[in-house]
C-alpha cells in the first residue's frame, strides 16, 4: 500500500509485528495515527497519518474578510489560541501599516505569555502524565482555570478565545482582570516550584526521559524545528528575541536553551520558558501603569468597528461601520510574512492581498505541522514507551497539525 | 536589526545568477525574487552553502494559484538565515499544464511534508521526493482543492439549502 523501507536483518526468525498508535488512543494528544512495526518492543519503522481534523481553514479564509478569520486562527493551537489570534491581528496591521499604541502592546504581551505559560502547562503536565505522574498535571490544572477566567475578562470565551480585534482590543480591561492577573503572579510561581521540585531531580522521571531522543542542532535545523525543541537542541532561535513585534524589545527576559535537545531538556526548557512569561507579564502590569488608561485600540477607523452607540447617532460611525461591513475599503495589493513565537515554535502567516476585503492567498506556517514530520524518522530503533514519551514533548497540538 | 542590508544579499546573489533572478521586490523589508524552475535548487544551494549568506533554515514552502496569468502556479520558498537575521522569498512561476519542480529534500529534510502539503493542496509534483502522496486530504481525492476553480462548498449537497439566510 504504501512504501516504507522495510527493515529486514536477515534472520528468518524475526517476526514484526504492526501497532497501530491511534488515531483514537489516550497518549497521542490529538488526532493523528502512526502505523508502527514493532521488533518487539522495539520500534522498526513508522509511518504518520495526519489530516483527521483538516477543516479547510486555508480555503474558508480566501472568503471570509480579515476579521472573519481570526475564528479560524483560534482553532489551529487551541490550547494557547489568543497567540494565534494576536500574530494574526498583527500580520493585517503589518499589511495595513497601523502602529500599535504602547499600551495595545503590553496588553497583547500580557495575554500572549498568559497563553504560553497555559500552553507549556498542558505539554509538561501531559508529560508527567505519559509517565505515570498523574498528580503535577492535576495541580497545574487549577492554574489553567485561572488563565482562562482571566481570559474571559477580556473576550468572553476561555478555550478558542477570538481575543483582540485588527487594532487593539474590543474592550479595555477591567480591573477583576488586573486583579486576577495579580493573583495569579502571587500563587502560580509557588505552584511551579512545587512541579519542579516533583519532577526535575525524581529518578524515576530523569531516568524515563532523559538521553531520550536525543537531538542534534543540525538535524534539528534541518528539519525546520522551531520553539522549545530547537531551543532544547541547543539553537536559541526565538522570533521574540530576533524579529520583536508587540515591543517585546523593551522587555528584559531570557531564552532558555538547552544541551543536547532530549526530552528531558526539553521539559527543562519549557518549565524554564513558563518562569520567563511570569517576568515578562509582570514587568508588562509596570508599564501598562505608566500609559494613558482609556488606550485600547489604535486610531483605525477605516478597519475598526466604531461603538454601536456612536453608530446609531453619529454619522461618520454609520458610514465607517458600513463600509467595514461590507468591505468597501481598499487594502495594499501586496504580500506580507509575520511570524510570532507561539508556544511551539515559529507560527507564520503569509498573507497575499489583491485589494479585497478577503485575502487571496493566506497560508499558516504552522509549527506543529513541520516538527512533526521528524518524529517518524526519530523513532526508528527507539523503544515504544520511549516513542510515547518523545511523542508527548513535541507537543504535537493536532488542531495546528492539520489546520 | 539584520547584519546584511538587502542590497548586499540581492547584489550577491545577482553576481552569481544575475539573468536568472526577476521581479525583485521587497514587499515589508522582505527580499523577494523570481526565478525559473531549472535554476532553482541551485539557487537554494547558494542560499544555504554561502559562508556569508548562510540561509541554513528553510522555513515554509507553499504554493499560490493565479489562473488569469500565463504561468498560473507559483511555489514559494521562504528562508531564513539565522545568524545574519534576514529572510528572503523566492518565487517559481510554471504553467499549469506541466506543474512539476525539482525537490527541495536534497537541502532540508524539513522540505519533505512541505513539498507534499503543496502536492496535495495544488498538484505540484516534485521530482525527486523520497514519498510524495497526499497528507491532509483522503488518499483517493483527484483533485487539488486549492486551486481557484475548486469551490469551497459542495454545490451538489442538498441537504443545507436554507431559503431564508441565504448564503
Amino acid at each position: 500500500m504504501q512504501n516504507h523501507p522495510v527493515y529486514t536483518d536477515n534472520d528468518p526468525q524475526t517476526e514484526y509485528s504492526t501497532l497501530n498508535l491511534g488515531p483514537t488512543h489516550p497518549a497521542t494528544h490529538g488526532v493523528f495515527q502512526n502505523v508502527l512495526t514493532l521488533d518487539g518492543e522495539r520500534i522498526v519503522s513508522g509511518v504518520s497519518t495526519i489530516g483527521y481534523i483538516h477543516r479547510a481553514f486555508e480555503k474558508i479564509a480566501e472568503h471570509r474578510p480579515f476579521y472573519q478569520i481570526t475564528p479560524l486562527t483560534d482553532r489551529m493551537n487551541y490550547c494557547s489560541s489568543p497567540i494565534n489570534n494576536m500574530g494574526w491581528h498583527m500580520t493585517v496591521e503589518k499589511l495595513l501599516g497601523i502602529q500599535m499604541p504602547k499600551r495595545v502592546d503590553y496588553m497583547r504581551i500580557i495575554i500572549m505569555e498568559l497563553a504560553r505559560i497555559s500552553d507549556h502547562i498542558i505539554c509538561n503536565g501531559v508529560l508527567g502524565v505519559d509517565t505515570g505522574a498523574f498528580t503535577g498535571f492535576l495541580y497545574m490544572m487549577k492554574y489553567r482555570e485561572d488563565i482562562y477566567e482571566i481570559y474571559e475578562e477580556i473576550c468572553g470565551s476561555r478555550l478558542t478565545t477570538n481575543v483582540g480585534r485588527i487594532g487593539g482590543f474590543e474592550r479595555n480591561f477591567n480591573h477583576i482582570l488586573f486583579e486576577k492577573t495579580r493573583k495569579f503572579l502571587k500563587e502560580f510561581p509557588v505552584a511551579l516550584k512545587e512541579f519542579e521540585a516533583l519532577f526535575n531531580r525524581n529518578r524515576i522521571f530523569v531516568d524515563r526521559t532523559k538521553d531520550v531522543a536525543a537531538v542534534t542542532a543540525e538535524d534539528a535545523l534541518s528539519y525546520s524545528w522551531s520553539g522549545p525543541l530547537l531551543r532544547a537542541a541547543g539553537v536559541d532561535y526565538d522570533v521574540r528575541a530576533m524579529e520583536p513585534y508587540s515591543s517585546y524589545d523593551e522587555f528584559d527576559f531570557e531564552v532558555p536553551v538547552g544541551t543536547n535537545g532530549d526530552v528531558y531538556n526539553r521539559f527543562l526548557v519549557r518549565n524554564e520558558e513558563m518562569w520567563q512569561s511570569l517576568r515578562l507579564i509582570e514587568q508588562a502590569l509596570k508599564k501598562i501603569e505608566k500609559e494613558p488608561s482609556d488606550v485600547f485600540h489604535a486610531d483605525v477607523p477605516e478597519f475598526y468597528l466604531p461603538p454601536k452607540e456612536d453608530v446609531y447617532n453619529n454619522m461618520e460611525a454609520l458610514i465607517y461601520h458600513f463600509k467595514i461591513v461590507m468591505g468597501e475599503i481598499p487594502t495594499p495589493n501586496t504580500e506580507v510574512y509575520h511570524s510570532v513565537e507561539g508556544a511551539n515554535g515559529e507560527l507564520g502567516f503569509y498573507l497575499v492581498n489583491d485589494g479585497g476585503r478577503s485575502p487571496y492567498r493566506l497560508h499558516f506556517r504552522r509549527p506543529s505541522f513541520i516538527n512533526y514530520q521528524m518524529y517518524a524518522p526519530m523513532s526508528r530503533g527507539m523503544l515504544l514507551s520511549d516513542a510515547i514519551i518523545n511523542m508527548s514533548s513535541l507537543n504535537i497540538i493536532a488542531g495546528e497539525l492539520d489546520a | 536589526m539584520s547584519k546584511i542590508t538587502n542590497e548586499e544579499l540581492l547584489s550577491s546573489i545577482k553576481g552569481k545568477f544575475d539573468a536568472d533572478v526577476t521581479h525583485v521586490s521587497e514587499p515589508f523589508g522582505l527580499l523577494t525574487l523570481e526565478t525559473s524552475r531549472e535554476r532553482i535548487i541551485d539557487l537554494l544551494t547558494f542560499l544555504k552553502t554561502d559562508a556569508a549568506l548562510q540561509f541554513i533554515y528553510l522555513t515554509d514552502i507553499t504554493a499560490i494559484h493565479y489562473p488569469e496569468s500565463e504561468k498560473q502556479i507559483g511555489i514559494i520558498y521562504h528562508l531564513h538565515s539565522l545568524v545574519n537575521n534576514v529572510r528572503i522569498r523566492i518565487k517559481v512561476f510554471v504553467a499549469d499544464g506541466d506543474v512539476t519542480m525539482p525537490t527541495a529534500t536534497v537541502l532540508w529534510n524539513g522540505a519533505n511534508w512541505m513539498e507534499r502539503e503543496t502536492y496535495d493542496f495544488y498538484g505540484v509534483v516534485f521530482e525527486g521526493h523520497p514519498d510524495l502522496r497526499r497528507i491532509l486530504n483522503v488518499d483517493d481525492m483527484t483533485v487539488f482543492p486549492m486551486r481557484k476553480e475548486y469551490p469551497l462548498e459542495d454545490p451538489n449537497r442538498v441537504d443545507k439549502r436554507d431559503y431564508f439566510f441565504g448564503r
